[in-house]
């Protein structure tokens, strides 16, 4: 029984590619992948062209630019399901740090002509752009998240990434809290679950790289931060890296500065 | 149940045994077939875990606890047992984080569901503590006494070797003695453990309480334990249970906590909370767990498992159109007034059994005792 398998599209905007490199890093998934779907579209891997209608479009990166500020509503008018991924599509990635800032001084200093950069003055989530269907999380995501967002949408059911905070990975794993028992700032608390726990489980405080949990008490955290010795302006930093411009982290990140 | 303090130890009983035989009992329990289970040092903790040889207690070693803070510090002497409780509870082991209930294949236009087996594991549970062992009873009635029962959870405590411990420290965040669970072990064991480590002693004194644990004490090198030494033993439980690091007189504290449901401290408690679920997941007694499905990119294989959840999470109280319990404020009392009020209605019990974990590993150190010592107060006014 021949059935037509379903169109994958995977799509760049503002970002490093680092997100959609981890459906080629999948090894052992990836041929299942491959056999499951037709990847229709897919730069980084394939040579083929936009064309047609898309079952499944993976988005990554962020809007930055005037171009693809356009061209994201062409790609959610080809898909059926939109799923973006990783920091950039979800929060704006560590670009939006241009958003506390302003974006011509830049260009100014890095660019000889700054007036062949044609770009926005903030970098923000394909959600502020377009209807999105189901957002990833991570800087970079992880893939065994991916390949469970695509087997859920081939099953038809809902992905399980629960939006819990990270210390319940922790905890799940059997890790020591570093902050409680090291005295090592850590964002887990306020961060979504989703890369295991990673940092923590080597003995590092979380980076906040998944962006926000479901319900983030920045503050309350912050205050057990400043306990342990983290100043103001490194405050401003820790909120405001891969995830600045979620608006948890941000407004977070305001309260230690411009 | 003896009283806080003092002794149950029955003289005639009452065995000693010097440091040097705690090997010999490791052997001989992994002889009969147990995989043990016990305290060891690991990222500055002391954690529960396997362990090979006595080796690997955390020999000298103690902990200094408060709010949000835990540290290893080095004791004066070589005492194994010479802690308060860690980050882990047993429930790791008997009701772990993850597990998995049925998986599923097809084939061709079937689908072959196959139940996972329960666990033969034999676990030995080395140092456990009065109020742990009082944690497993209570999981014992949640999990198991009802109509509905965990299988897993049966099958696994059904096997286990009890070797417990009297607390020969409180921690800073310990209170079992207002929560009538400890420091001295009176749940069921199998071997009761006092250890006695000064003036250039170092033994145990051991009383056994099954069969079971009467014919592994009675394969280790032995002899009664004389009365000043049950005294000892007597004495260094009734200077744990005087040294508690905090108190929550249990008195009427159902009956506080429901009259006070809308009373300010929840929102108080709230700008502190980080909804993180770091209690739950370090309480004993909490239970709960969340189901959670799995299939293969092929669409072949197929799983159920279930997973620890935490009633600080917005799916928990997930039901058509949004989370019940979406407030940080709600989510606190529910699962206070469940533990300390509503778990009497529930099991006939407190759900708390006052091991302080959840005050230590809150990442901001959030009190329980504090909470209630609060609300107790305004009334007071």
């Amino acid at each position: 029984m021949a059935t037509k398998k379903p169109r994958l599209g995977v799509w760049k905007f503002a970002s490093c590619d680092g997100c959609q490199l981890s459906l080629l890093d999948c090894e052992d998934e990836l041929l299942a992948v491959a056999g499951a779907v037709d990847i229709a579209y897919f730069p980084e891997a394939t040579r083929s062209t936009v064309s047609g209608r898309y079952d499944l479009s993976l988005v990554e990166g962020s809007i930055a630019t005037p171009h693809d500020a356009a061209r994201i509503h062409e790609v959610r008018r080809r898909s059926r399901t939109l799923v973006t991924i990783g920091a950039c599509a979800t929060a704006g990635g560590i670009q939006a740090l241009r958003n506390f800032a302003d974006v011509r001084e830049y260009a100014a200093i890095v660019y000889a002509r700054p007036d062949y950069i044609a770009t926005l003055a903030t970098s923000t989530a394909i959600a502020e752009h377009v209807r999105v269907d189901f957002e990833l999380r991570g800087c970079p995501i992880s893939k065994h998240q991916l390949v469970e967002v695509i087997s859920a949408f081939l099953a038809g059911r809902r992905p399980v990434t629960p939006p819990h905070s990270t210390c319940v990975e922790c905890k799940l794993k059997g890790n020591v809290c570093v902050m409680v028992a090291h005295g090592t700032p850590c964002l887990g608390p306020a961060t979504h679950a989703g890369c295991g726990a990673l940092c923590p489980s080597y003995n590092r405080g979380c980076y906040g790289c998944y962006g926000p949990m479901e319900s983030p008490n920045t503050p309350a955290l912050t205050k057990q931060l400043e306990a342990l010795g983290v100043d103001q302006s490194t405050l401003r930093r820790v909120w405001r890296s891969f995830n600045a411009n979620a608006p948890a982290f941000r407004r977070e990140s305001e309260r230690h500065g411009p | 149940m003896s009283g806080i303090g003092t002794s149950s130890a029955r003289p005639d009983r009452s065995a000693i045994f010097p440091i040097e035989a705690l090997g010999t009992l490791f052997d001989a329990l992994r002889g009969r077939g147990y995989r043990l289970i016990g305290p060891t040092l690991r990222d500055g903790a002391i954690v529960y875990d396997d362990i090979a040889s006595v080796d690997e207690l955390p020999r000298g070693w103690s902990d200094e606890q408060s709010g949000g803070r835990y540290r290893l510090i080095r004791r004066g002497d070589d005492a194994v047992f010479g802690y308060a409780v860690g980050p882990h509870s047993w429930k790791r082991f008997l009701h772990p984080p993850r597990q998995r209930l049925w998986r599923a294949k097809r084939h061709g236009g079937e689908v072959q569901v196959t139940a996972e087996a329960v666990p033969e594991e034999r676990l030995a549970l080395i140092g456990i503590r009065a109020c742990d062992l009082k944690a497993i009873a209570i999981q014992d009635r949640v999990l198991t006494g009802g109509s509905y029962l965990d299988p897993y959870y049966k099958a696994r405590r059904e096997r286990i070797f009890v070797v417990a411990v009297n607390c020969s420290v409180a921690g800073g965040t310990c209170f079992c003695a207002s929560m009538q669970s400890g420091p001295k072990v009176t749940e069921t064991f199998d071997l009761a453990l006092t250890e006695l480590c000064d003036d250039g002693m170092h033994a145990f004194v051991a009383e056994a309480a099954t069969d079971e644990g009467r014919v592994v004490l009675a394969g280790l090198p032995h002899r009664p334990a004389t009365g000043d030494e049950v005294d000892a033993a007597a004495a260094v439980v009734a200077r744990t249970a005087a040294s508690m690091g905090r108190e929550m007189p249990s008195e009427g504290v159902r009956e506080l906590l429901l009259r006070n449901l809308e009373h300010p401290r929840w929102d108080e408690v709230a700008a502190r909370c980080l909804t993180c679920g770091n209690c739950t997941m370090v309480c004993p007694t909490c239970f709960c767990t969340t189901v959670e499905d799995a299939s293969d990119v092929t669409g072949v294989e197929s799983s159920r498992s279930q997973r620890w959840d935490s009633c600080f999470t917005m799916d928990f109280s997930y039901i058509h159109g949004g989370s019940v319990r979406a407030s940080p404020q709600s989510r606190y009392r529910q699962w206070m007034t469940h533990k300390l009020a509503t778990w009497f209605d529930q099991f006939g019990s407190s759900g708390c059994v006052g091991c302080g974990r959840c005050i230590t590993w809150c990442p901001v150190g959030i009190d329980i005792t504090e909470e209630v010592a609060a609300i107790r107060a305004s009334e007071a006014h």
